[in-house]
């Protein structure tokens, strides 16, 4: 497996990095951990002229406060985004979510920016961001702008980050005290989510007061089940409320069908998992 | 056999936990394999495969390609002429047998997705695939057939020329073999008065997914051609180059050198390999070539891909009173070395440990568009043992036993051995009652069917299910005579050579080549224990034609079982060669030595000496007795006399959650006899590593095409592997019923785990939804086939 040759630059600042996409335009790609981009490379499925590696660029790298958000720079490591303290208190979801992307070598590679950059409909980061009301920035040549999940996934592999553009980090309002589960179906532990679904919930006095729901691989692109979300604000925390709201999760979704399982499985694959995600997300 | 009668008393080598010595160097890889060689001068090659399954090759273009920096030459069929060989069948299964002639480069048809077009050499692995990206072939695409159940029409057919996808039908049948009664007037009797079952099984096809992807390197300058291969047959391979090329054997040298892992997807004769040799006589420099893991999955052969239709007859109270098998094996586009073997091999193990008064086999090989299929782990032995395991537990819940129990009703009584079973075979040892006893101690047995009641009548949303498979299998591959009289190409005995160094260690000869097996520890553990040397003064040497010059290679769990009984006679050879030796330099009488303590002793005295001593005394040749030579080495070949057959209970627990279909093993226990044990250690690694593989084909494993002949699970994102984070801790457990046909009384357990788990697994599953109404899930038992049977179940209630 040898990819086509290229050629290959180390930028370490992101003003150089937009220089050279300027520079290469559509012959360049971005390589981040590599973990998606390389198969794609040696399975010559896509063949670059130049390749932007963004690994020495660190102001990309870490998670910082911004006080009523976390900002995670796009080149954090899956292993250190599942590990870093600030994550797991005000972006449970999103630590959780991550502590099961694939298997620890590819965590260890494997960035938060690359990941949503992919936008492969199957990957378990795009759903908790969407879910939390992320912010994505983005840098181009004009500067920066923002722009939020609903804006940044467009469809299969397909996001608003342009090719002279990149995507710089994602900015996650504070989401302190919420409790929060991933549930991810697969058939062996390092494979890609058939499903998942991210839930997190704010709870007072037994009354659900804030839920946010994402769903993975059940469409092209990640998706929140608004529905369900709406099923449980404001309600009590009992198991019938759970189950019924769990119930509207596979509305608007269009999954694939695919050798791991077929649209309708997927549909009723939702439900449940949404159920135990709420369940286990309540403490269950 | 003075010799062996002298030995009173074992070294302690045999069934100690040694650690392999082997593995240092091959988990951390700081060994050679063969894409480790780079010789001087040395070219590269890349294929051009086929993306069609079937098509008419009506141009190819090499021009562009040629004219890419680095290559050196690009060639296809046209260019060779019959010195570049064929890729043989050894096993035509019937005289009328259809067997397509294999080129090695296809010529003006594809026959499957992966085909090899043509090909480039160039200076660098690099240069050689951007080259290969160049060249333009033009297809004219045919009608595909992928499917068996498409095939057996014969309106599409995989090679028109030969007017039928029907390679051979091969027939057993007990009536006709003088073994038992006619299985259709058991059956119809059953009809009327007993209990019948039909099912229709199929055995998915299948990748051995080995570690290492093959790879070889030719050189061909020097008086011999030296050919390095991850193979598993360096003996049979020189054999084939020979036979197909014109190169006289003695020209050629073949070299196995490190193989990681095989599991019979390496025992194979390649189109690679052959065009490897070809084009480095050819250039007349080094030519290496190493897949891809993509090449890997889709060209290296396949393994299963059967569909089995079954009737089982018996009495009312569950005894069974025979057994028709209807099987269609998918060849894939080409007959492979053993491919239409591999399910004859499934003939004689249909019957497994049970008497059966009938007994009809029929196999039909089909020719797809497919890739070639060929011997994996087990090779016929699993199918078989898959469906008449299943088949027991689908009779326990028509009589409404226990599976257990239904299965001790049919087998054969401990005392009743050795016994001639109906398929022909004679089993020498076994104790299925001593092993069913203790698998049942160790699994709790009692405790989990009470849990599994208890969730029934609660309506837990997770179901418990219990598995069983009682399996034996016949291995240690084979007695030649029995090869012969199936028309198998070869023979089947092993060789082994004992040879000692002036400062007295020990060479170790061994024809049976090893692939991650652990050969060179259990080997060096019977000849330190038989000649009394220190475990680390032996060396085993193997995988090379110009130092192991004869031997039939590592395949059919008969390594220890032939090969070892080999190395057994030559040790014993060296001990008798020393004898007089011994008695002449200690001055005694040949009568009055004894072997004793590793040493050759004076009886009576304690005056002896070592083998180590006397071979020095040897080398030295100072003082030895008159016309006997200067030299202690030893060689012997084995033939077997009969195949070899271990077996084993083995218990599972699966929980299935029936809100989702999916399945998770909560226990697994395996009681296996295999005869004496060499070292436990490695046994249990391969009982492990076994049942993962067996167990994988239960519930992940599926080699899927798409209608046009596509692989669509071609890498590892689709074809689901399992890893250690998907399995459980086994608890494994041995009775010990010692073969009668080797002097170590061994038997095989290379493929045991691998045959014993599949039927154990999804038997777990069915049990565990069978008060649905639900007897059967089709392999690999994935979360939508269980959730789809659940699903319209609970509709249809
Ligand atoms: C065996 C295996 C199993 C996996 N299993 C899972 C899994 O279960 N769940 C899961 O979610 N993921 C899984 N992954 C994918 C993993 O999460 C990858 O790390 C991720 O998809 C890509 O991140 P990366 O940093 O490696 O990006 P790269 O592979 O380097 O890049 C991916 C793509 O994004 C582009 N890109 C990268 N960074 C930027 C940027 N800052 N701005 C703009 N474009 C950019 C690249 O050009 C490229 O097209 C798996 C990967 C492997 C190899």
């Amino acid at each position: 497996m040898i990819p086509a040759s290229f050629d290959y630059v180390a930028p370490t600042t992101v003003e150089e990095a937009l220089a050279a996409l300027a520079q290469y335009g559509d012959e360049a790609k971005i390589i981040a951990g590599g973990q998606s981009l390389l198969p794609v490379l040696r399975m010559r499925l896509n063949a670059p002229e130049w390749v932007i590696d963004l690994g020495r660029i660190d102001s990309l790298k870490g998670v910082r406060d911004e006080g009523a958000s976390i900002l995670i720079g796009a080149m954090t490591r899956h292993c250190d985004v599942a590990t870093d303290p600030l994550v797991a208190e005000h972006a449970t979801l999103v630590a959780r979510a991550t502590a099961t992307v694939a298997d620890e070598q590819v965590r260890h590679r494997g960035t938060f920016g690359g990941a949503l950059a992919h936008a492969d409909p199957a990957g378990d980061l795009g759903a908790p961001a969407l879910a939390l009301d992320a912010e994505f920035v983005i840098a181009g040549p004009a500067g920066e702008r923002v722009v939020p999940g609903s804006e940044f996934f467009q469809g299969l592999f397909e996001t608003a980050v342009s090719e002279d553009e990149l995507l710089v980090g994602v900015r996650i309002p504070k989401h302190t005290g919420w409790t929060a589960h991933y549930e991810k179906f697969v058939r062996v532990a390092h494979q890609w989510p058939i499903c998942a679904v991210g839930a997190t919930l704010k709870v007072s006095g037994g009354v659900i007061e804030g839920a946010a729901i994402g769903l993975t691989n059940m469409g092209a692109t990640p998706l929140r089940a608004a529905g369900v979300e709406a099923a449980l604000v404001g309600q009590q925390a009992t198991e019938e409320v759970v189950r019924n709201a769990a119930a509207l999760a596979a509305d608007g979704a269009e999954p694939p069908s695919d050798l791991n399982g077929d649209a309708d499985y997927r549909r009723h694959l939702v439900m449940v998992l949404t159920r135990r995600a709420i369940t286990k997300a309540l403490g269950g | 056999m003075t010799a062996v009668d002298a030995r009173p008393e074992q070294t302690n080598e045999i069934g100690r936990d040694r650690r392999r010595k082997e593995d240092a160097r091959l988990i951390t890889g700081r060994t050679r394999w063969t894409d480790n060689i780079n010789l001087p001068g040395m070219l590269h090659l890349a294929m051009v495969r086929s993306p069609f399954a079937h098509a008419r090759i009506t141009g190819i273009d090499t021009s562009a390609a040629e004219d890419s920096e680095g290559v050196v030459t690009v060639l296809a069929a046209k260019d060779f002429d019959e010195s570049l060989g064929v890729c043989i069948n050894a096993w035509p299964i019937t005289p009328d047998q259809k067997t397509p002639a294999h080129p090695p480069i296809a010529i003006d048809r594809v026959t499957f997705a992966g085909e090899i077009v043509a090909i480039v050499a160039a200076r660098s692995a690099a240069a050689a695939r951007d080259a290969a990206e160049l060249v333009e072939v033009d297809y004219e695409e045919l009608p595909a057939v992928v499917s068996l159940e498409e095939a057996v029409k014969d309106e599409v057919l995989a090679h028109p020329d030969l007017g039928t996808n029907k390679s051979a039908l091969w027939v057993f049948d007990s009536a006709q073999a003088g073994t038992g009664g006619n299985v259709d007037e058991a059956i119809a009797s059953a009809k009327s008065d007993g209990i019948v079952i039909e099912r229709t099984y199929r055995q998915q096809r299948l990748i051995p997914a080995f570690m290492e992807p093959r790879s070889v390197v030719c050189d061909p300058t020097g008086e011999q051609i030296t050919v390095w291969s991850a193979t598993q047959i360096p003996h049979i391979l020189r054999f084939a180059f020979a036979a197909t090329t014109g190169v006289p054997e003695s020209k050629i040298r073949v070299i196995a050198p490190d193989v990681g892992g095989g599991f019979g997807g390496k025992l194979q004769q390649t189109p690679e390999e052959m065009i490897v040799f070809a084009m480095a006589r050819r250039l007349g420099k080094p030519v290496k070539y190493t897949e891809t893991r993509s090449e890997s999955l889709l060209s290296a052969h396949h393994g299963r891909d059967q569909i089995q239709k079954l009737t089982l007859s018996a009495t009312k109270d569950g005894q069974v009173t025979g057994l028709k098998v209807e099987l269609d094996a998918n060849l894939g586009a080409y007959v492979a070395i053993v491919g239409g073997g591999v399910p004859v091999l499934g003939a004689f193990m249909f019957n497994a440990i049970y008497k059966f008064p009938a007994y009809q086999f029929n196999c039909q090989t089909v020719l797809t568009n497919t890739t070639w299929t060929d011997a994996y782990r087990g090779a016929g032995r699993p199918e078989a043992t898959y469906a008449i395991e299943r088949l027991m537990d689908e009779l326990a819940a028509e009589v409404g036993v226990d599976p257990l129990e239904i299965r001790e009703k049919n087998w054969i009584k401990h005392e009743e051995f050795p016994f001639t079973t109906i398929a022909g075979l004679t089993y020498d040892s076994g104790n299925y009652e001593a092993a069913t006893a203790k698998a049942k101690e160790m699994f709790g047995y009692d405790a989990l069917r009470a849990e599994q009641a208890e969730r029934r009548a609660n309506n837990d949303p997770v179901q418990l299910g219990i598995g069983i498979s009682t399996f034996t299998e016949m291995c240690g591959l084979a007695p030649s005579r029995v090869l012969g009289s199936l028309d198998y190409g070869a023979g089947g005995w092993e060789h082994a050579q004992v040879r000692l160094t002036p400062t007295g260690k020990v060479e170790v000869i061994t024809g049976a080549s090893a692939h991650g097996q652990g050969h060179e520890t259990a080997f060096s553990q019977i000849v330190a224990d038989r000649l009394g040397v220190p475990f680390e003064d032996v060396e085993v040497l193997h995988g090379d034609t110009q130092i192991a010059a004869k031997g039939y290679d590592t395949y059919g769990s008969r390594s220890l079982v032939v090969g070892g009984e080999a190395l057994v006679r030559a040790a014993d050879k060296v001990l008798e060669k020393a004898k007089p030796i011994a008695a002449h330099l200690l001055e005694a009488s040949v009568d009055d030595m004894e072997f004793t303590g590793g040493r050759w002793t004076v009886r009576g005295t304690d005056q002896g000496m070592s083998i180590g001593e006397l071979s020095t005394a040897v080398f030295a040749a100072h003082n030895l007795p008159d016309g006997v030579e200067a030299n202690l080495d030893s060689e012997a070949t084995f033939d077997p006399e009969n195949f070899n057959f271990p077996h084993g209970t083995h218990l599972c627990a699966m929980e299935v959650d029936t809100e989702t279909g999916q399945v998770k093993m909560r226990k697994y226990v395996c009681c296996d006899d295999i005869g004496n044990i060499i070292n436990p250690l490695i046994v249990a690694g391969q009982v492990h590593g076994g049942l993962v593989q067996g167990i994988a084909q239960a519930l992940w494993e599926d080699a899927v095409y798409d209608d046009a002949g596509t692989l669509v699970s071609g890498s590892f994102v689709d074809y689901l592997l399992p890893t250690a984070a998907d399995t459980i801790s086994f608890e494994i457990d041995h009775t010990t019923s010692p073969a009668t046909t080797n002097t170590l009384g061994t038997k095989g357990v290379g493929e045991a785990g691998t045959i014993a788990s599949t039927p154990a697994v999804v038997n777990a599953v069915v049990d565990a939804i069978r008060p649905l109404g639900i007897n059967d899930i089709e392999m690999p038992c994935t979360p939508e086939r269980v959730w789809r049977a659940i699903n319209s179940a609970q509709k249809g209630a």
